[in-house]
């Protein structure tokens, strides 16, 4: 193994602690079950549902509080799929997710990806893009409530994959789905708290 | 050894051979230091002879400042292919992407899932479609790989746009129908809009140019200097017409001396010449963008500038030496804007499109705009349509990058043409390659059917959507 001098090995216990409690207080977790962890770090999954909890706290906030809250108010601005050439309006929710996943993308430090994903896409960019995504997919919505945890190799690199229900929280969600005209044959008729589809995390390991 | 090395010379210069060998040696060493120097010389005529194979059309102008694409020192991640350095795409070309809204941005393709098949097209490198110094492969917009590159992620396309079975996939980018990196003027919602539209629209008019609120300088038209102002050393001995130019100008009422562009003010020396960083100093985005097109872009990379004998299209011959900076097109001190928008281009320009302009439909209008009897904006100059008017932060203004719409060329159907025309006819008028030779003296012959498939397509989804909520 190799040996660190004095500064060098500070200077890992520092970059340690640095990267690990911000990650522990991500995940929700108390530091007594981050340190819990063989590495004494975080998990790969615990690291998923950390990241996982906050984008659905945004992307809930948004749906709620922005969109369904500018169409209760008939405001001039609207949510729109093609908001970029459209004036008054801006994203929808699906858009603004992804557009924040291809942000994070760019950022080499991240470290993970994350996409939506659905068995009923409105969106081809959506829909299942290996079989752990199918199999997730199928998975949570033969187990309503519960969330999907898979390892799977793409291009020689392995990945650990999480996959969450993504329910429809606001009104504006189901109701601009079940209207939309790309809607397929077999698309289900959403109602409040329906899983419509999944939020994608995945964590190269 | 000393009497060795001579007394071996000497016996060298005594053989019948001697002069023989004498000049193959001068041969090889000369032949040797004209490599050697094109190696290490600046960026200049000396370094052809390291020109692996002839440069596209976008990059011959600067081909001989080879670093400005292969300096490795100037890149963080390295040579990305043949030994070229991505960040070099990038540092020229970023920014269009990114005002051109990239359809294909290399993050786009980030994501894992897409390994498999950025092994097969590795479409984060600008290198896998884009190569160089190799002629003989390359197609229009410098395509270096077969033209059906669409295929490969987009074999499932007429799943879901039924319209689109059995298109071939060689014509997807060549109908006025997709266009790799920039689909402004072509994605769907855009075609959908426009439908339906007259070929010329009723009010048909280029926007107003706001050049004020668009300048980068501290001069503004409430400080206005008359002729007696002129703050040029008294030794230098200077035309009354120049001045009388100067004093009619917008320079001479926002309060730009003489001093301010030709120096001599005590910090700096009188200058004949008005450098380009002159211009700058007020007209930032206009000689910015000027350096990003074909007339600037050696300017760009320090490279003298731009003359009609190094161009490839046909060029005047009496203009073959001109220089290309501010003053080629705004010369004298009136710089007028009407003589650049036209006269200007045609005093250099050859070509079939070029030499057609003047007996165009185009070039009446502008005629008539300059006579007075056409409305303001209503005239139809070469700036009109290679020099679009852009809305920035601060106005209108003009991009004087004279390529900006021509990457791919339909990108002046959104930019230029529907001031005027209706979308379908410019597309039309666009992929006529007619149409385009005689200046758009012709009518295009066949009309683009994406406005129309896009208009299709939504009805036919708004129509599916209606039945299920059994509208009537």
């Amino acid at each position: 193994m190799m040996k660190l001098n004095r500064n060098q090995q500070l200077a890992a216990a520092a970059l340690t602690v640095c990267a690990v409690l911000p990650l522990a207080a991500l995940s929700g977790c108390s530091n007594s079950e981050a340190s819990s962890t063989p590495s004494g770090g975080i998990t790969p999954q615990q690291f998923a549902d950390g990241v996982h909890a906050v984008m659905m706290a945004d992307r809930t906030v948004y749906a709620t509080h922005v969109v369904t809250n500018l169409n209760k108010q008939d405001a001039p601005v609207k949510a729109f799929e093609y908001w970029e050439d459209t004036e008054n309006s801006i994203p929808l929710p699906a858009q603004m997710f992804r557009m924040g996943a291809e942000l994070v993308d760019e950022n080499p430090e991240a470290g993970f990806t994350y996409a939506l994903r659905s068995k009923w896409p409105l969106n081809d960019q959506h829909q299942a893009k290996t079989e752990l995504e199918q199999t997730a997919l199928d998975y949570l919505s033969d187990n309503p409530g519960e969330n999907f945890y898979g390892e799977e190799e793409l291009g020689d690199q392995k990945y650990f994959v999480a996959v969450y229900p993504d329910r429809a929280v606001a009104e504006a969600c189901w109701s601009c789905h079940n209207e939309h005209p790309n809607r397929g044959d077999d698309y289900p008729e959403f109602a409040k708290d329906d899983v419509m589809g999944g939020v994608l995390v995945r964590v190269p390991l | 050894m000393n009497i060795q090395i001579r007394s071996a010379w000497n016996a060298f210069r005594q053989s019948p051979h001697a002069p023989k060998w004498l000049t193959w040696a001068a041969i090889n060493v000369s032949i040797a230091a004209y490599f050697g120097f094109g190696l290490v010389a600046p960026a200049s005529v000396s370094k052809t002879a390291w020109l692996p194979g002839e440069t596209t059309h976008g990059h011959y102008q600067i081909e001989m400042d080879c670093n400005a694409c292969h300096d490795p020192g100037r890149s963080a991640d390295g040579p990305s292919g043949s030994d070229v350095m991505q960040d070099a795409c990038i540092r020229c070309h970023g920014e269009q992407l990114d005002r051109a809204k990239d359809t294909h941005p290399a993050k786009k393709f980030r994501d894992p899932t897409n390994a498999e098949r950025l092994a097969v097209l590795d479409a984060q490198n600008c290198l896998s479609c884009h190569q160089e110094h190799v002629p003989e492969q390359t197609l229009t917009m410098g395509l270096t790989l077969p033209a059906d590159y669409c295929w490969h992620c987009h074999q499932e396309v007429a799943d879901s746009r039924p319209s689109h079975r059995d298109m071939a996939y060689d014509s997807c980018a060549t109908a006025g129908c997709h266009n790799y990196h920039d689909n402004r003027a072509l994605y769907e919602k855009y075609l959908d809009d426009h439908h339906g539209q007259p070929d010329h629209l009723e009010l048909a008019s280029l926007p107003r140019r706001s050049t004020a609120a668009s300048l980068s300088g501290v001069f503004r038209p409430d400080r206005p200097l008359a002729i007696d102002q002129a703050d040029h050393p008294a030794t230098q001995s200077v035309d009354q017409r120049v001045l009388d130019d100067w004093a009619t100008t917008a320079h001479a009422r926002a309060g730009v001396n003489c001093t301010h562009c030709h120096g001599g003010n005590g910090d700096t020396a009188w200058s004949e010449a008005v450098a380009m960083e002159s211009c700058q100093q007020c007209h930032a985005g206009q000689v910015a963008s000027f350096q990003t097109g074909k007339h600037g872009m050696r300017l760009a990379v320090g490279l003298p500038a731009m003359t009609p004998d190094q161009a490839r299209l046909p060029m005047h011959a009496g203009q073959a030496h001109a220089q290309l900076d501010c003053n080629a097109c705004h010369p004298g001190h009136r710089f007028d804007t009407q003589f650049a928008a036209a006269e200007a281009c045609l005093q250099c320009h050859a070509d079939d499109h070029s030499l057609a302009y003047r007996d165009s439909a185009h070039a009446a209008l502008w005629q008539e705009e300059l006579a007075g009897s056409g409305a303001v904006g209503s005239g139809v100059s070469c700036a009109s349509c290679h020099l679009p008017r852009i809305e920035g932060e601060t106005g209108i203004w003009v991009n004087h990058d004279q390529n900006a719409n021509l990457r791919p060329s339909e990108t002046m159907a959104r930019q230029v043409c529907t001031h005027c025309h209706g979308l379908e006819y410019s597309l039309s008028a666009l992929a006529d390659p007619r149409s385009v030779a005689s200046c758009f003296g012709d009518a295009p012959t066949e009309r683009i059917e994406s406005v129309q498939m896009a208009h299709a397509w939504f009805l036919q989804r708004q129509a599916k959507r209606d039945a299920r909520l059994k509208k009537p």
